[in-house]
């Protein structure tokens, strides 16, 4: 009997780390620094998730990065260096990430990287790049902390690792402006909150509530759900009882599109409102119930709407990717574009050529960059933030996200 | 407690999940000793057998027609992988020590993950499946059954009626039995006990694929790693209600239900307790529960104490 528990046990253990570690890695990147056809080649690496649910995001930030270094190369924008992109899958899972960090840091060819996109990914990859002065631009993470400390909720904000940049607003913006979205306009005082437990998920959740309380408006309960469950019937029969007139959900798509659509089940006619991470047309078609009403803030202004972003847009379809840039193409791409600048400016000040310690440089020119991008103005501040801080309101109408209110984000 | 009688129909509902998918882990274990990890990707993949079936009748066929032929069309893709992995890849491992079997199915776990994620198409992605169209039935005030939900509440119990009276009465049940008791006693009394396996996998099979059609009308949506989370709750309720015996796994899996809603709903609202409650804790209590039962109970619920099995 005793052998039977303990050969139960191993086998759950087993079979949970060898799920987390499924799917193989990709092929070596060339390993050849050599000149080919007398340009010397310079990698952009890109770690996101392009496998499993968030897939749809992750495949959008890859192919927005190679358009970057494609056009990049067709334009001659740095001349005598040729720009590749090795893309690396990390499941939205932090070990993967790390494990990835190490392995472009391993590659002498890699000199900045754009991703992850998910914040808890972030941490386990940061350290590693720091200690190769390795430039790292992430298009999607919005977790404060990753830029500004751990502290930074008490206004104590250090700059924790000196190699992370960002092009997209972090949550403490998001968050206060889902807020004041959902109390001055929406009209909503009653908010329920969930969140997912992870770093983007439970940070975001606790901005906007705090924000929602300054304003006036009340948190009538709060509660968690499990990434990658799919019976959220319990917690949104405590949300119906609890007489909320909203919900506001702290995590991404999958999970959000499943508890708004059992929420509504419930007979709650109540809108479920969150961040970028359920702005995603997924999170709409997660089930058959209708998602109208629904809310999500994203940064940026929509990429549609952007003058900038319609050569982007028109480049992305004549490359013929197979998935969509979705909500992070513009920002990827600026990620991407923004690593392509700084080679540019090191090169430019070594006479025409990589110096010996191009990853410092590169690391260096990254604070200076500044240049229209797709999503805007792109150039970072002292901590490595973006100084864009637009933002758009998205509301679900007969089934797809529309823009309801953008703005430029006050305190 | 107002909201008592609702949270006991979500967890009953969700138990009979778990109990449907349990069924499959019962019977294997209950026949060859072995803990079919891959089950829970026979489910998925009965999931998308379903899928496939809906997408293939015209459309405009209401659901009552196609409910029917869709739980035939998963049943079929999901026997015939489980039997065709009974045969090519346990079969061959018989007579080996147990441990090789059980790496067997967990590598086949992946394998089929993977092979449905490559090649089902946009399955990369989670896929919708159709869903109960109209209100929720109102039975009292303060509950509403969905419909979904009354789905799969009405179909369990019949399907464990239908399996126990096959058990109990028709002649390959009692074979069944008997190879379960002693198989090589049965192979001599002319019991054809391979053939009682591959019937013991398609059972489980087929289960799972009632249930992973439950699972689509209610959620909505359907998705290449739903197996992984199903399949470990559904293998703690098998090893809950005693692994080995079929109304066990319906046990368990009730039971192991109705702690997961229960727990999200009350237990913050016992003084202290309020950090320990919610969505974020269900998991832990639901697992707290198998510990205190396996320490009372080392055989589950309903499990008999059989020492000569490792």
């Amino acid at each position: 009997m005793r052998h039977r528990s303990l050969l139960i046990l191993t086998a759950v253990l087993t079979t949970g780390a060898l799920t987390l570690t499924a799917c193989g890695s990709r092929d070596e990147g060339s390993k050849d620094s050599g000149d080919s056809g007398g340009k010397t080649t310079v990698v952009i690496g890109v770690d996101a998730p392009l496998t499993g649910s968030l897939s749809a995001l992750g495949q959008g930030i890859k192919n927005s990065v190679d358009l970057a270094a494609k056009t990049a190369n067709k334009n001659n924008e740095v001349p005598g260096i040729e720009f590749k992109i090795e893309a690396l899958d990390d499941q939205a899972v932090p070990a993967s990430g790390q494990a990835n960090a190490t392995k472009l840091v391993g590659n002498d060819d890699v000199l900045g990287a754009v991703g992850p996109l998910n914040s808890g990914v972030a941490q386990s990859m940061q350290g590693v790049f720091e200690k190769a002065d390795l430039a790292q631009v992430s298009p999607a993470n919005t977790n404060p902390a990753l830029s500004q400390g751990d502290n930074w909720a008490k206004g104590d904000i250090q700059r924790p690792f000196k190699t992370y940049f960002r092009t997209c607003a972090t949550d403490v913006v998001q968050g206060k402006f889902a807020a004041q979205y959902l109390y001055n306009d929406a009209k909503k005082k009653k908010v329920y909150v969930v969140d997912d437990k992870q770093t983007y998920g439970a940070g975001l959740a606790a901005i906007f509530s705090a924000e929602f309380k300054r304003l006036g408006g009340k948190v009538v309960g709060t509660d968690h759900v499990t990434v990658k469950e799919t019976d959220f019937s319990s917690t949104a029969d405590k949300v119906k009882s609890s007489g909320a007139d909203s919900v506001y959900y702290g995590g991404q798509y999958p999970e959000g599109g499943l508890l708004s659509d059992q929420i509504k089940k419930t007979g709650a006619k109540i809108p479920t409102m969150g961040g970028d991470g359920i702005y995603d047309p997924a999170f709409i078609s997660a089930s058959g119930e209708a998602n109208d009403g629904d809310y999500a803030t994203s940064i940026g202004y929509p990429v549609e709407a952007l003058p900038t972003a319609k050569k982007f847009i028109e480049d992305y379809k004549a490359a013929g990717y197979k998935d969509p840039y979705a909500a992070y193409g513009g920002y990827s791409y600026d990620a991407g574009w923004a690593i392509i600048q700084a080679v540019k400016a090191v090169v430019a000040d070594n006479d025409g050529k990589l110096p010996e310690d191009a990853r410092a440089k590169v690391t260096e020119a990254m604070a200076k960059v500044s240049f229209d991008g797709v999503t805007g103005k792109v150039s970072f501040d002292e901590n490595g933030d973006t100084t864009n801080k637009q933002l758009t309101v998205y509301e679900v109408q007969k089934g797809a996200w529309k823009d309801v209110k953008s703005a430029t984000f006050e305190d | 407690m107002h909201e008592l009688p609702q949270q006991l129909a979500n967890g009953l509902a969700l138990g009979a999940l778990y109990g449907l998918i349990a069924i499959g882990y019962t019977m294997v274990y209950g026949i060859v000793q072995l803990i079919n990890f891959a089950h829970g990707e026979i489910f998925m993949i009965g999931g998308f057998g379903a899928l496939t079936t809906y997408i293939m009748l015209p459309s405009g066929t209401t659901l009552l027609v196609a409910i029917p032929l869709m739980i035939i069309g998963g049943a079929i893709a999901s026997v015939a992988v489980a039997t065709a992995a009974e045969r090519f890849a346990y079969r061959p491992l018989r007579g080996a020590p147990r441990l090789a079997p059980l790496i067997t199915a967990i590598g086949l776990s992946i394998v089929l993950q993977q092979l449905v994620w490559g090649f089902y198409p946009d399955a990369k992605k989670p896929r919708s499946f159709p869903e109960f169209q109209g209100e929720s039935f109102k039975l009292l005030d303060n509950l509403y059954l969905q419909r979904a939900d009354a789905f799969v509440l009405v179909l369990a119990p019949l399907c464990m009626l239908a399996l126990g009276l096959f058990v109990a009465k028709s002649r390959s049940g009692r074979a069944m039995q008997a190879t379960a008791q002693d198989p090589d006693t049965a192979k001599l009394m002319g019991i054809n006990t391979d053939r009682i396996i591959v019937m013991a996998f398609a059972i489980g099979a087929a289960f799972a694929a009632v249930a992973s059609v439950a699972y689509g009308l209610d959620k909505g949506q359907i998705n290449f790693e739903m197996g992984f989370i199903l399949g470990l709750k559904a293998f703690t309720a098998a090893v809950l209600g005693g692994i080995g015996n079929i109304y066990g796994a319906m046990v368990g899996g009730v039971v192991l239900g109705l702690a997961e809603a229960l727990s999200i709903a009350y237990i913050e609202e016992i003084p202290g307790m309020e950090q320990l409650g919610g969505g974020a804790w269900a998991n832990v209590w639901a697992f707290v529960l198998l510990i205190v039962v396996l320490l009372v109970r080392p055989q589950g619920l309903l499990g008999e104490r059989v020492t000569d099995r490792a």
